[in-house]
């Protein structure tokens, strides 16, 4: 990504270049650099518990490839992963592995809540003695996606979302300006 | 086998058997007790052979339980179900799971979920529930004060 990128659809490299004889210095934050870094290399955690996961997988196939967001090198192992997608409904009996798979990634970690299931239960809400009635009683859930299941793009949104709110060094309220605002007006 | 000939050659195996109109499939309803007997001619006679058991529950009626036994043969490709009215209070019906071996885990499974003792069952243990877990969650009448929001 070029440092002088001026593109308002595409993130600019948080920083300037201070302009010298020889070329030039870029003048940025540190924290600033590590969360542009890190939100364009997420890393996702392989979880998925019922249709949703479906849906999931669809996000990375060809024809959505959610690679081009930088999100194609999935994990099977918690340890190395940087992100959970809970895609599916969690029960009583597999909260405490998600609860376990949670704590057995490194941080910085980070989760979104994928469909109605891992929202808040779902169709599931009512009458049944089996499903948690949302993801949120067992891990904290940066980004929530509407819908049963999510469409693809639902996902991919959720996904560059959660971007945002990285680069926003993970403050929802300047995520919200930012992302939302700053882009419906340009 | 054609419906109207496999209603005809179940009613010559046993008389007392009825029948539901209409639905996809030919419902046939027996007692408990003939149950078995029927379930294991069905699977032995050669013109029927229902040798494959593809899916096996039961449906709670508030009044009643109801075993519903799905069969059938892969080599004439009929299909028939099976069903059987049984006591709420105390629900007992001999198992199937020496006829068709996938019997012996739905039988579990629906003696873990509905409480229906299958008499003679190898092994029946609760299938996916804790051990210790206490009355049988897809009753109707179910309670469960932590785990169910009632609506």
């Amino acid at each position: 990504m070029d440092v002088n990128n001026k593109n308002p659809n595409q993130e600019p490299f948080p920083g300037d270049v201070h302009p010298t004889a020889s070329g030039g210095i870029v003048v940025t934050k540190l924290d600033d650099v590590i969360n542009w870094a890190r939100s364009n290399s997420l890393w996702p955690l392989v979880f998925g518990t019922s249709c949703c996961a479906i849906e999931m997988m669809s996000a990375a196939s060809a024809k959505y490839d959610w690679s081009r967001f930088g999100f194609e090198v999935a994990r099977a192992t918690p340890r190395q992963a940087d992100v959970i997608i809970i895609a599916g409904t969690i029960v009583n009996k597999m909260a405490p592995v998600l609860k376990r798979l949670y704590d057995q990634m490194p941080d910085p970690k980070y989760v979104i809540a994928m469909g109605a299931c891992a929202t808040s239960g779902g169709p599931f809400f009512y009458n049944t003695y089996s499903v948690v009635k949302g993801a949120d009683h067992i891990i904290p859930v940066d980004v929530y996606v509407a819908g049963c299941p999510p469409r693809p793009e639902a996902l991919m949104h959720a996904l560059i979302s959660l971007q945002a709110k990285i680069k926003a060094g993970g403050r929802p309220e300047k995520m919200v300006i930012e992302h939302f605002y700053d882009k419906a007006t340009k | 086998m054609e419906r109207e000939a496999l209603q005809a050659r179940i009613s010559a195996i046993n008389a007392a058997v009825t029948f539901e109109e209409g639905g996809e499939m030919l419902n046939a309803f027996v007692e408990p007790a003939e149950c078995r007997d029927l379930l294991q001619t069905l699977h032995n006679m050669d013109d029927l052979a229902f040798d494959y058991m593809f899916c096996l529950t039961c449906v709670d009626w508030k009044t009643h339980l109801t075993m519903v036994y799905h069969l059938e043969s892969t080599k004439h490709r009929h299909i028939v179900v099976i069903k059987s009215k049984l006591d709420r209070e105390n629900p007992e019906i001999d198992t199937m799971s020496d006829i068709w071996r996938t019997a012996e885990l739905l039988e579990r499974e629906v003696y873990e979920l509905f409480g229906v003792r299958f008499i003679n069952h190898p092994d029946l243990r609760k299938l996916l529930l804790s051990d210790e877990w206490e009355g049988w969650p897809l009753r109707k009448d179910y309670e469960d004060p932590i785990n169910m929001i009632k609506l």
